[in-house]
């Protein structure tokens, strides 16, 4: 079951229409390490935890990937909604929009389509928190790819702030690891 | 949306975020009593400021009452607003 609330995670602002950023921030709403994967990633690994904890913690990580997905495609969004033929002609955008106009579709910033293969469940709640944890760390570069390239300071607040959950969530899934690999332990008997 | 709407719905977002940050830390430190307080407090404050929103705003969840007509379907949606000003 899931509950939209009407409001974003964190305030999303942009200073100025720049639709070269959004291209390249669009990496994060379709891209492997994106917040798409993110979140159908963690979500779809729950069946095969093994504890109410970490149950829980791919439950609430999942869902704030999604919100987070949402505040990428806000930046993109409103990267683009002002934008004249003139400000998207010769830049990275416009094969977009040659193809999406002004929708958000989730690809990367090279234009490859979202796909599931950028995500794994293994049925395995020790692999799977391993490649939760890697996951974090590559969204976190990407996040400081992004940064180092854009002039915009609206975008790159939100952009930093999307690192920090990186890191925290990083932090969680290594806890989730440890308490697995001791309960795995714990049903083992000599 | 005016400057005090605004207000109100970005201490929404400050208050839940609270709330979103405890519960991970719950998630995994289930025994963390100071964590807990913080989390109960925190979601009482942020259930309360959603009360008022809803009440003067319209429904921020379309499990919300509402007056008439259905306010869920205002404008602005959240990527809509413009937090330039913030």
């Amino acid at each position: 079951m899931w509950i939209y609330e009407k409001r974003l995670q964190y305030p999303v602002r942009v200073d100025t229409t720049n639709p070269t950023l959004a291209a390249m921030i669009i990496e994060q709403f379709g891209g492997a390490d994106g917040e798409l994967s993110a979140g159908i990633r963690y979500l779809s690994q729950r069946w095969s935890m093994p504890t109410g904890k970490t149950k829980a913690l791919l439950t609430d990580i999942g869902t704030e990937e999604l919100a987070h997905w949402e505040m990428i495609g806000t930046l993109v969004y409103k990267l683009t909604k002002d934008a004249t033929i003139d400000q998207i002609k010769g830049t990275p955008f416009e094969a977009h929009y040659v193809n999406h106009g002004k929708g958000v579709y989730p690809h990367d910033a090279a234009g490859v389509p979202w796909i599931a293969a950028y995500i794994g469940v293994k049925g395995d709640p020790v692999a799977d928190l391993y490649e939760d944890m890697a996951a974090e760390e590559k969204a976190r570069a990407t996040y400081e790819w992004l940064i180092n390239i854009s002039d915009d300071p609206g975008v790159t607040d939100t952009l930093r702030f999307l690192r920090q959950r990186e890191i925290v969530h990083f932090q969680r899934f290594g806890e989730a690891l440890r308490m697995v690999q001791e309960h795995n332990e714990s049903k083992k008997y000599y | 949306m005016d400057r005090e709407q605004m207000n109100l719905l970005v201490e929404i977002m400050e208050e839940n975020f609270v709330v979103l940050e405890t519960a991970l830390y719950l998630d995994t430190h289930p025994y963390d009593e100071a964590a807990l307080r913080l989390h109960n407090s925190s979601s009482q404050r942020y259930h309360q400021l959603v009360d008022m929103y809803e009440s003067r705003y319209g429904p921020l969840r379309n499990t919300s009452m509402s007056g008439h007509p259905w306010a869920y379907i205002d404008e602005p949606w959240p990527w809509d607003i413009n937090f330039a000003n913030l």
